[in-house]
């Protein structure tokens, strides 16, 4: 019923960008091939100016229908006010923007503020502490970040490093409820932001290096209860696998493979952790969302294929029954996670219509799946990817490849990409104008030497010496275009160092993103080409936003401050004469201390 | 409630009132010793005063069995799942000049039994007192305050920094190479 309207809009979406094409830039005629990909309207409503969850929409695009800013006038974009969040910590939040007041979380010990967007400088209408215990900082695995709030029903609604789903009163920023649900005395911490679906918050848990058995849940938005917990490993029943489990693999198929999978209750205490992204198509009432790297990281302590870790579950948010499962990475040798955003599209593949989900995935492949049954359509690699072979699509298995298998006592050379992956968490953004997916990411490789390692709870569970290199080429980090139907890369920007920002895309056709060393950048979303850069006070991680403010002109929303596991180096103060600090990431940024310092600052841009 | 039930509860009152007036007459730690306190600041009001030495500490430091022991133990107690090698990652490097809770071998040896604040946990449970001793002065080490000659040589693996025995000095920290 929505198509019509939906192919006619993206016929003149097509039909624009044409245009635009031809009058800016003579060589990019070929790349502007009619964009006839497009999220369902019913996961990415019409745009209203406001950004009420940090992926902008269910189908998680971060594509953004204002045009103020464009490619013309990018260039001339001012600072419109700054805010200092206090925490010096690596700052992955997603500011929230509705009505006239804008929302944040800092990093622990995860301050809310709401900041008055219809006042001259934005002043605070409320800040909410909700004083987590300290002694989480120890247990996160990789800095102490947030990734941001979700808004609903006039709540704010958002997780604490201790274990804590809040909401708030976004109006007074009041206590409503708060739910327990996290204990740090196993090592089990909530990074994610959180997504609100038909009344339910989803939340889950990260701890994969701490070997904490991961979980989501849904909380009852109401009143905080748990509506329903599915674990990300173990029997059946408490992955909430039932009759409506339908995964299209054989490898994915039989009875409590959860336990089976695994050497005895290994599977306890094996992560598959939920830190990532969510996304919801409302049309068949499906959510999507991964499971993290199986615990330990050493691959010999738990032969098998460790399900359900590494892989992606659809689940009816009502009930949490999952109606699919596909593993990218069974038996997963090098920590790839598989948690990353997933946004959700419809195009014609090969002739026919589908309803696809697009993940850039940790492994370095772009994965086009068939989000009705979980079917991969196609797998191409986005960068160096050395660890596997490619993705067999007949069984939909990984093809690894054994020279870089790791193991006990095993010094293994040159693996690509890292544990960090070619990508991690750092959200994509996809225009349905150009059709291209803006991914940030990393080039990184790395040593790895396989340990023995004891389980004792709340402290880590790794087994795994790692070391990290720059990539092939020398730059850390790129930001690259991805043409969805073409199946190959539009364009690529090099970065020296990892992109561990988000990036949003607008019908302006100007892509947002920022690098470690601090430079806010926008570029063409046809080209690439660096249109306007700005030098916030520290590295940036977080993820850019764009909204219309209450005088009606559009404004773009950065958090600056370094840090997360890539950032660690500065935001931890680590010593980069260990190889192996932060989990081997420090030896891929020595020269980060003398590139940037810790902060934790919102910058707000605007044309003059 | 029955007569008998009362006096049921009558009779475990008085039992658990009696266990309440048992005392402790002589506290012994089973881990043996290691028990003093040892300040967690170097302010006090009023002057200085002398920080207290263990015995114990001097004779770990300079015993190239007991540093090559602690070596071990970091690994074995997941010491470095969150301070890596020495370099740090959940919780905060150990081989850099910088201490949040002094460098002495006896305030590292009261963080590891008793743990600190933001998220050093509590060992005290689970390691015998002498291999807290072994522990701190491993870490120690790490920063080049025991003597060399008995800190740790050279690892079997893949190296993540030079030998505890050879470490590039402090002063390089955070410069590119
Ligand atoms: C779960 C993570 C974790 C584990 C396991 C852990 N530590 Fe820590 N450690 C921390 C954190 C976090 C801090 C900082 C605490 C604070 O600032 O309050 C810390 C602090 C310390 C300090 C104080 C450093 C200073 O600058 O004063 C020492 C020494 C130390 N740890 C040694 C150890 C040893 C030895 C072990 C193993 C027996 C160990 N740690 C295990 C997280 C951990």
């Amino acid at each position: 019923m929505t198509r019509m309207p939906q192919l006619a809009a993206a016929g003149l979406h097509a039909g624009a960008s044409i245009f635009l094409a031809v009058a800016c830039l003579p060589f990019m005629a070929e790349a502007a091939e009619p964009a006839l990909i497009s999220p369902p309207v019913s996961a990415a409503p019409p745009d209203d100016g406001q950004w009420m969850m940090p992926a902008k929409n269910y189908a998680s695009t971060r594509y953004s229908e204002l045009t103020e800013i464009n490619e013309g006038n990018v260039k001339n974009l001012q600072v419109a006010f700054t805010f200092s969040t206090g925490v010096n910590k690596g700052q992955e939040a997603a500011p929230l923007v509705v009505g006239g007041t804008m929302y944040i979380v800092s990093p622990f010990p995860n301050v809310v503020y709401a900041l008055d967007l219809t006042k001259p400088g934005a002043p605070m209408k409320w800040k909410f502490e909700p004083n987590p215990e300290p002694a989480a900082q120890g247990v996160a695995c990789c800095d102490v970040v947030n990734r941001g709030a979700a808004f609903a029903d006039n709540r704010i609604f958002f997780n604490t490093l201790d274990g804590h789903t809040i909401a708030l009163d976004a109006s007074t920023g009041q206590p409503i409820w708060n739910a327990h649900i996290g204990n740090i005395n196993i090592g089990e911490t909530i990074t994610m932001a959180p997504l609100v679906v038909k009344g339910k918050v989803l939340v889950g848990n990260s701890g994969g290096e701490l070997g904490v058995r991961g979980w989501v849940k849904a909380l009852d938005a109401g009143d905080g209860r748990v509506v329903w917990t599915a674990y990300g490993t173990g029997p059946d029943k408490d992955v909430l696998i039932g009759p409506d489990f339908k995964p299209h693999y054989d490898m994915d198929k039989g009875k409590d493979l959860g336990v089976t999978t695994w050497p005895p209750d290994a599977w306890k205490i094996g992560g598959g952790n939920m830190w990532g992204w969510i996304s919801y198509d409302p049309d068949l009432n499906l959510i999507f969302h991964g499971t993290g790297n199986p615990g330990p990281w050493n691959p010999d302590l738990r032969p098998g294929d460790n399900k359900w870790t590494s892989g992606i579950f659809a689940r009816d948010p009502d009930t949490g029954a999952a109606k699919w499962f596909y593993q990218w990475s069974p038996h997963d040798l090098h920590d790839y996670d598989g948690i990353n955003e997933q946004i959700l599209l419809d195009m014609n593949w090969q002739g026919k219509p589908r309803k696809v989900l697009v993940r850039p995935e940790r492994n370095g492949y772009l994965y086009i799946l068939d989000r009705t049954t979980g079917e991969v359509l196609s797998a191409k690699p986005f960068g160096p990817v050395n660890s596997s072979k490619g993705v067999d699509l007949k069984t939909g298995r990984l093809i690894e490849n054994p020279d870089k298998q790791t193991g006990t006592g095993k010094v293994v050379r040159d693996i690509c990409p890292t544990a960090s992956g070619l990508k991690d968490w750092q959200p994509s953004a996809f225009s349905p104008k150009t059709g291209l997916l803006y991914i940030p990411h990393n080039n990184l490789c790395m040593d790895e030497e396989g340990v023995e390692v004891n389980y004792i709870a709340g402290t880590p569970y790794v087994g795994m010496n790692v070391r990290m290199i720059a990539g092939p080429g020398g730059n850390r980090g790129a930001f690259t275009a991805w043409d969805i139907a073409a199946e190959k890369p539009a364009w690529s920007v090099k970065e020296n160092f990892p992109v561990w920002s988000g990036a949003v895309v607008t019908a302006g056709d100007v892509v947002f993103y920022g690098t470690m060393e601090g430079w806010f950048k926008a570029v063409s979303a046809k080209t690439g080409e660096l249109l306007w850069q700005f030098k916030t006070s520290s590295g940036i991680i977080g993820q850019p936003i764009t909204y219309r403010g209450p005088d009606g002109h559009q404004y773009v929303a950065i958090l600056s401050g370094v840090g997360g596991w890539a950032g660690a180096i500065v935001s931890g103060d680590l010593d980069p004469r260990d190889a192996t600090a932060a989990l081997g990431f420090v030896n891929a940024m020595k020269d980060l201390k003398d590139a940037t310092t810790a902060g934790g600052t919102l910058y707000v841009f605007r044309l003059p | 409630m029955t007569h008998g039930a009362v006096t049921l509860l009558l009779v475990i009152l008085a039992l658990t009132g009696c266990q309440r007036e048992e005392r402790d007459t002589r506290p012994q730690s089973a881990l043996g010793s290691g028990e003093q306190p040892t300040p967690v600041t170097t302010l006090e009001p009023g002057g200085q005063r002398p920080s207290p030495a263990d015995n114990k500490a001097a004779s770990f430091e300079a015993n190239a069995f007991h540093l090559s022991e602690g070596k071990r133990l970091f690994g074995w107690f997941n010491c470095s799942g969150c301070h890596a090698n020495g370099g740090g990652g959940m919780g905060p490097a150990l081989m850099d000049e910088k201490w949040l809770y002094g460098s002495s071998i006896e305030s590292i040896h009261a963080t590891i039994r008793d743990g600190r604040p933001k998220g050093m946990p509590s060992f005290h449970d689970k390691i015998p007192d002498d291999q807290i001793w072994e522990l701190a002065a491993f870490v120690r080490s790490l920063s080049g305050n025991v003597p060399s000659s008995a800190a740790p040589q050279r690892n079997d693996d893949m190296m993540p920094h030079p030998s505890e025995n050879r470490l590039p000095d402090a002063a390089t920290l955070g410069k590119s190479p």
